[in-house]
């Protein structure tokens, strides 16, 4: 540690005081983002100490990152430079519960299973099961910007988060938005929050609409010899009446991943999910939310979609909420799952019109195939990670070819010295997307990102000296 | 309205700008703003009926739905996104302000030009470019009036959910400039959660895409930025919107109450039964009783409020609803619910509630439509509030408003025409406005803040909300060119705004 840095935490301390701060190496260590070590951590207790904080890193042109419990602090490019990590777990109340309003305002740090609990038994939830939900701050989930498979009915974040508290790069405590569900009064500016990785501000409160929980629920898994026959399933169920609470398409590997979860659970499965499911298929997980009426009323719908010629599966199975229980969580968690197995995954996000991804799913497989990488739930040597370079920019140009988003939201940290994981060049200016209709393997320069000057733009509106996160957003 | 026809030798001469100005005053484009000379519209590009700027056309395009006024200097009809960039690049040559407009029915004033300058008025950008029924995927222009592109949609299925009173006029862009409601925005979400990508023109001509058909862009939202950014950021001149299945049942309920506070508790209690409707809607006795006279829906006359409530979804799960709401609103001491029977009957109640502020227009000659907006539990207490205010200004104040989101819409009825009742009435109303804040709601909901409530804007936000808003704004639109004197308090947005003398403002309530 330097002796500025030991300065630095010194000052911190006597201004919000020694509990809050520690230089302690092996504190520190703890709070490694992509393998750099922060010099100090600071926990502020309230908005007014994140505020101090924040306007003393300005001072003294520091690096800050913000965090919660650092589930998933690899998201985003290696940090260019990192002296603070904030620690925002100590604001962790709820401020207000309107369980008649659907309302619900929480602090940054506070842990979403707390949350979910009082809301619970109001018999309402927030649809933010994302990975890792379970040890996950709620200012964690939304400045990492992941989502759950209940995106499909609810949406995502930016759908219910109604308004946000937070620090901008001035170390001013600024707010947008508010506590009733329709609201067009100024910016919307806690949605530029949403994906942040804390680049834009610290948030320290968040205010979310709450949605009634479903009286119960079924699920429908059915199994095809091919993906594109799940994906032709899915999209006639689109086309149905019902108005699925999620659709997931899982490979067989996926698949193989959660049953090795079930065997190695503590807790025996109330309903084991072992020998249900045809190995080598590709399965359609839908659920539906609703009375015992709707989810009958499914039920026949499912059974009437798959009597369609063109429907080509091998089985259909239903699975009432406790059968489901399992699979559905396995489900919301296969990125921690993946991780565990192969702790040097790469784990694409790709937004892509639904009627583009079958064709993208063949040929993204066909990068991995002919890469000789092993595919989810096979296990991997440390010695995989130098060989996916290559094939991660295929995926990328075949992305930009299908006029798709692809970014790299879970990889190995040397992964990220090769690649941009975002898929996009922050060099060159943006000019658009070209189609790049680049063969297999063929790595070509990753496009550039459009608008990157729009974005550069409102980072420095929020965060003028450049204090939070240094590098990896926008470098 | 008169054209400014030219003549093809005239249009020849108008390249020439050195002597087209002077010589050819008639019929030439050369216009003078704020008393200077602005110099040629450049005809070439534009036909000749795509530029008003005689004082007797222009004149047209002082109001929008609001009681505001702002006369622009120059009103132009481009066609095509080129010519929008191309509009704006002479435009910033001059330092001239420019303000988008579609259909002008905003309530806020967000489509007036509030110090002159070009009016860019998209009401020939109106195709829908594509409609893309397997992705619920489509591509509007700006002009597009709301309900044509639910119309487009209907053979496949599909509508456009966001659903303001307007929608047989308003345009996608205006919708997307003040991210619209609508009665059914309670279960679906306002204009923001249907917009996945745009394409902006930028304050210094350049031609943008953010966002992507999907959605799920990488980087900061700036599709959510934008929606709702009230025309001060960016000109947009496409848009991706989410195309909405249509639901299989829809059930649509009256309940009749002989108290408001009865109508208000039952909006309380029914999302308490963890039900949300489509939509619930509210009209009070006052309204209703002048709503049945225009309309002749069916509402009783002689009923305290009304609530129009309905529910969609599978047919078993609309049954249930319907029945679960039923109960609430009988617990309530409902006198009467009742169930549209068929599909007219049902576009008969909704014609109740979508022409009443038409109806109104019979009772006083103006009215002044509020938009707050509060926490749904707040309803009964609100409504109290609002009577005592109306009877202490001596005003009626009619209610029609979207119960189930607590999205109020107080009527204020007076003349304009009598200086004093019209300061009474924004004073009224501004009370009621403050009174919304305190009970943790909001200044609007879904009509914008414009320039009608720009002045109460530090009711909710701080020096430090402002400065940060100031530098989002600057990021874009950092000349202050995009709709200037909006959102904004005056005294905290851009610092060359004046008002012109030619465009009386009339003087507004205050947050101190």
């Amino acid at each position: 540690m330097t002796s500025a840095m030991s300065n630095f935490a010194s000052r911190l301390e006597s201004a919000i005081g020694v509990s809050h701060v520690s230089a302690d190496p092996s504190v520190c260590s703890e709070y490694v983002v992509d393998e750099l070590t922060p010099s100090a951590v600071a926990k502020p207790a309230s908005a007014g100490e994140v505020a101090e904080i924040v306007r003393f890193a300005a001072l003294e042109k520091l690096s800050l990152i913000p965090c919660g419990h650092r589930t998933k602090l690899q998201i985003g490019m290696p940090p260019s430079r990192y002296d603070v990590a904030l620690d925002m777990t100590a604001l962790d109340q709820i401020a207000h519960y309107d369980p008649g309003d659907l309302t619900v305002s929480v602090d940054a740090g506070a842990n979403f299973n707390d949350l979910a609990a009082p809301l619970y038994q109001q018999k309402q939830f927030l649809p933010l099961s994302v990975p890792f939900y379970f040890e996950s701050t709620i200012g964690g989930i939304i400045a990492s910007g992941v989502d759950s498979s209940l995106r499909h009915s609810y949406g995502t974040a930016r759908d219910f988060l109604i308004g946000a508290e937070f620090v901008d790069g001035t170390g001013r405590l600024c707010k947008s938005g508010g506590r009733v569900v329709k609201n067009v009064t100024g910016y919307d500016l806690h949605k530029l929050l949403i994906g942040s990785l804390g680049t834009l501000a610290v948030i320290t409160r968040l205010n979310f609409r709450t949605f009634p929980a479903a009286p119960s629920r079924r699920g429908f898994v059915v199994s095809f010899p091919a993906p594109e026959n799940a994906l032709a399933f899915g999209h006639l169920v689109e086309k149905s009446p019902l108005a699925p609470a999620s659709i997931d398409v899982v490979s067989p590997q996926l698949l193989q991943l959660f049953l090795e979860a079930e065997k190695n659970s503590p807790e025996p499965p109330a309903a084991p999910l072992q020998g249900k499911f045809p190995g080598d298929s590709w399965h359609l997980c839908g659920s539906i939310e609703g009375t015992s009426e709707v989810c009958d009323r499914a039920s026949s719908e499912f059974t009437r979609i798959a009597a369609l010629p063109e429907a080509k599966h091998s089985q259909l199975i239903t699975l009432n909420e406790t059968e489901g229980a399992d699979l559905w969580h396995y489900l919301g968690q296969s990125v921690p799952l993946l991780l565990e197995a192969c702790s040097e995954a790469a784990v694409f996000k790709i937004a892509i019109l639904p009627s583009r991804l079958a064709p993208l799913l063949t040929r993204a497989c066909g990068v991995v195939y002919f890469a000789l990488l092993p595919q989810a739930g096979e296990y991997t040597r440390p010695d995989h990670v130098h060989r996916l370079a290559k094939p991660t920019l295929s995926v990328f140009s075949l992305c930009a070819s299908e006029n798709a988003y692809a970014t790299l939201p879970w990889c190995p940290t040397q992964l990220k010295r090769e690649v941009n994981v975002w898929g996009l060049d922050f060099v060159a200016p943006a000019s658009g997307r070209p189609a790049s209709g680049s063969a297999l393997l063929g790595a070509t320069p990753p496009v550039p990102l459009p608008n990157l000057a729009l974005m550069r733009g409102l980072k420095a509106a929020f965060d003028p000296q450049n204090v939070f996160a240094q590098g990896r957003f926008l470098g | 309205m008169r054209r400014s026809g030219l003549q093809p030798s005239a249009r020849c001469l108008v390249k020439k700008e050195a002597i087209a100005f002077e010589a050819h005053e008639e019929c030439s484009f050369g216009i003078r703003l704020k008393g200077e000379r602005y110099g040629f519209w450049p005809s070439d590009f534009l036909g000749s009926s795509s530029v008003l700027f005689q004082a007797e056309d222009v004149v047209l395009y002082e109001y929008d739905g609001s009681v505001e006024k702002g006369r622009p200097d120059i009103v132009v009809f481009p066609t095509t996104t080129q010519e929008v960039s191309q509009i704006v690049k002479l435009t910033g040559k001059h330092n001239a302000p420019i303000v988008g407009r579609g259909a002008g029915t905003g309530l806020s004033g967000g489509a007036l030009a509030r110090t002159g300058g070009v009016m860019i008025v998209f009401a020939r950008m109106n195709r829908i470019l594509s409609l893309d029924p397997q992705n619920q995927r489509a591509v509007v222009q700006p002009g597009v009036v709301n309900f044509d592109l639910s119309l487009a949609a209907a053979p496949h299925g599909l509508y456009f959910a966001p659903d303001p009173s307007s929608q047989k006029s308003c345009t996608i862009g205006g919708n997307v400039a003040e991210n619209a409601g609508g009665p059914h925005t309670l279960a679906y979400g306002v204009t923001t959660n249907h917009v996945t990508a745009l394409e902006l023109v930028l304050p210094d001509g350049e031609v943008v895409r953010v966002g992507s058909a999907q959605g799920d862009a990488p980087g900061y939202d700036l599709t959510g930025i934008l929606v709702g950014s009230e025309g001060t950021l960016a000109l947009v001149t496409e848009i991706t919107v989410k195309l909405s299945r249509k639901p299989e049942a829809v059930e649509t309920l009256l309940a009749i109450f002989d108290s408001v506070d009865d109508a208000a508790e039952t909006v309380v209690d029914v999302t308490a039964r963890a039900i949300i409707p489509a939509a619930c809607e509210m009209l009070d006795g006052w309204t209703l009783r002048v709503v049945e006279d225009f309309v002749h829906a069916g509402f009783p006359r002689d009923s305290a409020a009304v609530l129009l409530l309905e529910v969609e979804g599978l047919a078993e799960a609309v049954a249930a609803q319907a029945r679960a709401i039923r109960e609430v609103s009988n617990a309530h001491h409902a006198r009467e619910v009742r169930l549209a029977r068929d599909n007219a009957e049902r576009e008969l109640l909704w014609k109740g509630r979508k022409n009443a502020f038409g109806a109104l227009g019979r009772l006083a000659p103006s009215n002044y439509v509020l938009d707050g907006v509060i926490p749904r539990t707040k309803l009964p207490q609100t409504l109290r509030r609002i009577r005592q205010i109306g009877a202490r200004y001596g005003f009626d104040i009619c209610n029609i408003f979207h119960a189930g989101d607590g999205n109020l819409h107080p009527i204020v009825l007076y003349d304009p025409r009598d200086r004093g009742q019209f300061e009474h009435a924004m004073q009224a109303s501004a009370e009621i406005i403050r009174y919304c804040v305190e009970v943790g709601g909001a200044l609007t909901g879904e009509h914008g803040i414009g320039m009608e409530k720009s002045e109460l804007m530090p009711l909710l936000f701080s020096d430090a909300d402002f400065d940060l808003m100031r530098r989002v704004h600057d990021a874009f639109n950092p000349a202050c060119l995009l709709n200037p004197g909006k959102i904004f308090p005056l005294s905290k947005g851009c610092g060359e705004i004046r008002t012109r003398s030619s465009a009386p403002s009339h003087s507004r309530p205050s947050a101190t």
